[in-house]
């Protein structure tokens, strides 16, 4: 098999606009269309994946020039764009460039948010689907697994995914490092920003337990409370039920500040020193900021959060590069599987591996034997070498028999599995 | 018994250094490293404590010596019985040096075997002198603890995240570290003071007499009961609950040396 005859089409956040990425989006519950992809011209194996960011044909070919074009006129086919424009949207990998690139999409350094989860489980799902409709052979299989085991390795072997990068989930770290578990806890929300609300969904997720929405008119926080199944209460109620949260959320309109140091004071007195973690994402700010002053309540204004966004972005750009690394190295590592996936280089590699045990059980043999005349070491090199030519006659035969262009890298991928062909551990005769 | 105590000594060292490197580099191989020689330094320090016990023939807790050395032995037992139980981030980098503090201090100190004076020749000497130092052993893990969070807090409070933030646990793992310590802890201070108490009165005949050491050691004892108290009652938790540690652990090692040092003469001066 030739690294060429992968390839992969699609188009992201880099090279197309949201406008255009709706259009293409296969996902929801609309099945994708892999069995019209597998009717395209040269296609042997294919695997979409289609998330809001991106959508990628992962595909192999016997004839990659035209898939590559038949996907593309595929892909836009509803668009209503033309050819030109839709070769400006979206880029076409072929080779080690494209192993290159899905590795890096599992690795998500190609994300929007560098590091970012999601997206593994996005392209496992994908190849699930793929596979269970049959889609799948002996490449992509391999090409897949291989793309989920270099994203983990990139994943334990960098800081990658170690800090978060974005406010809502700076605020859930800083939660953690000060209150530890935040399941059990309760978060106020005060005022009804969008932002406080995302703040405030990251943090149910983590296993926050009761959500009290307080704001100035009573019917918006009845509302607001509803969705996230807590309490509403008015703003003159706003010191009481501060004795009882752990995580106070401020995002009012208010042009004055609504919260003042002193009167956080006597709370934290009634709250026996509990601590009290505030998230003041208003501008104007809600919160006193010599609230932070105070023994154990920790203050942080949208300025702040955004500054530890920044120092975590930095550091992971600096795990990516590392991330980068691993990527080239297991490119070349599958580059080299590749190669092998072609007959004669799968033929010398079973020729080469017979001759080593062929060897080392000479070595053996003879190693046991006293003092054995020059005719009979002659002898058993000729029996072993005949045993195993006889033993490899009909493997090589069946690499080498007529069919169909697509059941050859199964046929070779038998063999090589076979005989342990990709296994470096048993390279040595004696493990065998 | 030397060489034994010299190895013991070399393996603390190790683990220190090799907790240091890795809390700078984080290389996990490392943590599992000095974990292990932590305890491979422990195992090696209590044989050294029985061969010590069985070549005396009586509890070796009577030089300052030996009892600096079991100080730091119940400093390693109590950290790795918590450790055992609980996971609180890098605790080891920051207890590994008290270890290693006490060892230097022990070593430097004369390590001849003396007899035992009439005074001490009594059952109560394993049990009041060994959970007294026990006691000053989880005293000590408070006393990590409290600093690790004083240095926590301060990067989360001043929003300066630098060494520390992502190395250290969070504050509430860091409170709840210093709430077992010092739960553990002040029973067994309590209870050091109590068999002390009995052996005075079958020593000397009296419970207490305000020798310099009992005195301090009810000075100590009355800062970790306020310590305790107002955790309960007012709220002094995290970081007064911290530095209250640091300042407690103070007293408590005063009683310890302090007292022998700086105040001549006393019915425990033997220990000096």
């Amino acid at each position: 098999m030739q690294a060429e005859n992968i390839l992969i089409l699609g188009l992201n956040h880099k090279t197309a606009p949201v406008e255009i990425r709706e259009k293409m989006a296969f996902s929801g519950d609309n099945p994708l269309p892999l069995k019209e992809l597998m009717s395209l011209e040269g296609c042997v194996e294919c695997c979409m994946l289609s998330t809001c960011n991106r959508v990628e044909i992962i595909s192999v070919s016997k004839h990659p020039d035209q898939t590559g074009r038949a996907m593309r006129r595929f892909l836009f086919g509803n668009s209503g764009l033309s050819e030109d424009e839709s070769e400006k949207y979206s880029y076409l990998h072929t080779g080690d460039d494209a192993v290159r690139h899905l590795f890096r999409v599992g690795a998500s350094l190609d994300s929007m948010i560098v590091g970012e989860p999601q997206i593994l489980g996005q392209l496992k799902q994908a190849y699930k689907i793929a596979s269970e409709k049959n889609c799948t052979g002996a490449i992509l299989n391999r090409f897949l697994h291989k793309s989920f085991s270099v994203a983990k390795r990139i994943r334990t072997e960098t800081n990658i995914g170690g800090s978060a990068v974005s406010i809502s989930f700076a605020a859930v770290e800083l939660a953690k490092k000060i209150l530890g578990e935040l399941k059990g806890k309760t978060v106020m929300l005060l005022g009804a920003g969008e932002m406080a609300e995302l703040a405030a969904e990251h943090l149910i997720n983590q296993g926050i337990d009761h959500v009290v929405v307080v704001n100035r008119t009573f019917e918006n926080a009845v509302k607001l409370a509803k969705r996230f199944n807590g309490s509403a209460a008015g703003l003159d109620e706003l010191l009481t039920k501060l004795e009882d949260v752990d995580i106070l959320i401020s995002s009012t309109g208010a042009t004055d500040l609504v919260l003042l140091r002193d009167q956080v004071k006597p709370v934290m007195k009634q709250r026996m020193n509990r601590p009290l973690f505030l998230i003041d994402i208003a501008v104007p700010r809600d919160l006193d900021p010599e609230i932070n002053d105070l023994d154990n309540v920790y203050l942080y204004d949208i300025d702040d959060l955004k500054h530890v966004v920044d120092i975590n972005k930095a550091e992971r750009d600096k795990e990516a590069a590392k991330g980068e690394r691993i990527v080239a190295e297991e490119t070349m590592k599958f580059r080299q599987w590749l190669d092998g996936m072609e007959i004669t280089p799968t033929i010398v590699a079973l020729r080469k591996k017979a001759g080593l045990i062929w060897e080392s059980e000479v070595a053996r043999t003879l190693a046991k034997m006293d003092d054995p005349s020059p005719e009979t070491i002659e002898s058993i090199k000729k029996l072993g070498n005949a045993i195993i030519g006889k033993l490899l006659h009909n493997p090589i035969l069946y690499l080498k028999s007529e069919g169909h262009e697509e059941n050859k890298s199964e046929r070779l991928a038998l063999v090589r599995q076979l005989f342990a062909l990709d296994d470096s551990d048993t390279d040595d005769p004696e493990s065998l | 018994m030397t060489l034994l105590f010299q190895l013991t000594f070399l393996i603390y060292l190790f683990t220190t250094a090799t907790y240091t490197v890795f809390f700078f580099n984080q290389n996990e191989r490392l943590r599992l490293l000095a974990r292990y020689s932590m305890i491979v330094a422990g195992i090696a320090h209590l044989g050294y404590t029985i061969g010590r016990y069985i070549i005396s023939g009586h509890t070796p807790i009577t030089s300052n010596h030996e009892a600096v050395s079991f100080f730091a032995l119940a400093v390693t037992w109590g950290y790795l019985s918590y450790r055992w139980r609980y996971k609180v981030k890098n605790f080891g980098v920051f207890v590994s040096p008290v270890i290693t503090a006490l060892m230097l201090v022990a070593a430097l100190s004369s390590q001849q075997f003396s007899e035992l004076p009439p005074a001490l020749q009594s059952l109560w000497l394993p049990v009041h002198a060994s959970i007294a130092i026990l006691a000053n052993g989880f005293l000590a893990l408070a006393f990590s603890g409290g600093i690790m969070y004083l240095l926590q807090e301060r990067e989360i409070k001043n929003k300066r995240f630098g060494l520390f933030y992502s190395r250290l646990p969070s504050l509430e793992a860091l409170d709840n570290l210093n709430r077992y310590s010092l739960a553990t802890g002040f029973p067994l201070l309590t209870l050091g003071i109590i068999t002390g108490s009995i052996w005075a009165k079958q020593a000397w005949g009296s419970y207490w007499q305000w020798d310099p050491k009992e005195t301090w050691s009810l000075i100590t004892w009355f800062l970790y009961a306020a310590i305790l108290h107002l955790r309960f009652t007012a709220g002094w938790r995290r970081r007064r609950a911290a530095i209250m540690a640091i300042i407690g652990f103070l007293a408590a090692l005063f009683t310890l040396w302090g007292v022998n040092f700086l105040i001549v003469g006393g019915l425990h001066s033997y220990a000096s």
